[in-house]
């Protein structure tokens, strides 16, 4: 067995990249679902930037992962906001009633 | 280095399971517990690679605000989420090619994927070894220096998200009373008060 290195962590960050597409393609109705597939998306890009910062000695992709995490964080409030303003509004979450504004 | 080894394979089949879990969930609540589950074995893998600062923040902000926040909104929200299930297979076959088109173009461009060996001269901030400066000492020496305006820059857009959120969803219900502060300061005596000469044995 290949001794652990920077192509395995690439490989979990491309499968976890492609659930969270998968994700989205697979739960269209319903928003929430949708975040969390974003979230899963953006964790694997974490990988990537942290195994490459491990892998050329370079601090500066940890330094990007943490601003991706916090905007990810600052995302996903907005976004479950959103959602309950509209739920509250509407009484509804499903993403084919999301058309009041005829975009 | 085998024991490393075999917690990486553990730690990325969990992750990968998990998060398998999360978009096939019946049930929203368990899609989230189970992405709390996927975050929880990144951080593991985060530890195995030496950022351990990184594994912790990712529990802290991810498993302790971000999950629990969806937790919140699953559980707040009365929907019927079986109905949003509907149609849950219709997309499989379109979803499933988009993403293994995807996974095969990414799998072949990290397969041939290969550093320059000048990559040496464009690293900006080499990480001291591991053994003087742990990562956490080594982030937080140019996170507060060199990329200090980064650093506040990713502040303000917090301060930006929480002021929106709670803008977004904080609303008044009509006929509930509430203190206002500007009409009790601004009270004159003699708008409060009045005087009445009562005569004896009379009442107002």
């Amino acid at each position: 067995m290949m001794s652990v290195g920077l192509p395995h962590y690439l490989t979990l960050a491309a499968i976890l990249f492609t659930l969270g597409i998968f994700g989205i393609f697979l739960n269209r109705k319903n928003v929430i679902v949708i975040l969390m597939s974003i979230e899963l998306m953006l964790l694997a890009v974490n990988i990537n930037f942290v195994a490459f910062s491990i892998h050329l000695g370079d601090l500066v992709g940890q330094v990007f992962a943490l601003l991706i995490l916090t905007v990810a964080a600052a995302e996903a409030a907005i976004g479950l906001a959103i959602i309950v303003v509209y739920y509250r509004n509407r009484g509804s979450i499903a993403v084919e009633d999301i058309n009041m504004m005829k975009g | 280095m085998l024991i490393a080894d075999a917690f990486f394979y553990l730690f990325a089949t969990t992750c990968v399971a998990a998060a398998f879990m999360v978009i096939s969930a019946r049930n929203p609540v368990h899609a989230v517990l189970f992405l709390i589950l996927t975050f929880v074995n990144a951080a593991g893998l985060f530890i195995l690679l030496g950022a351990e600062f990184l594994a912790l923040i990712l529990v802290v902000v991810y498993v302790g605000a971000v999950a629990v926040l969806f937790l919140f909104v699953v559980m707040m929200l009365d929907v019927d989420f079986a109905e949003l299930r509907a149609g849950f297979l219709a997309y499989l076959p379109i979803g499933a090619l988009i993403g293994l088109i995807l996974l095969v173009e990414l799998i072949l461009v990290f397969g041939s994927w290969i550093i320059t060996p000048e990559i040496a001269a464009h690293i900006t901030t080499p990480a001291p070894p591991m053994d003087k400066v742990s990562n956490t000492e080594a982030l937080g020496l140019i996170l507060y220096t060199k990329y200090v305006y980064f650093f506040e820059t990713a502040g303000v857009i917090l301060l930006i998200a929480m002021i929106g959120a709670i803008v977004l969803t904080l609303h008044h219900k009509e006929g509930v009373k509430r203190q206002s502060i500007p009409t009790q300061v601004g009270r004159k005596r003699d708008e409060s008060i009045e005087i009445r000469h009562v005569e004896p044995g009379q009442g107002l």
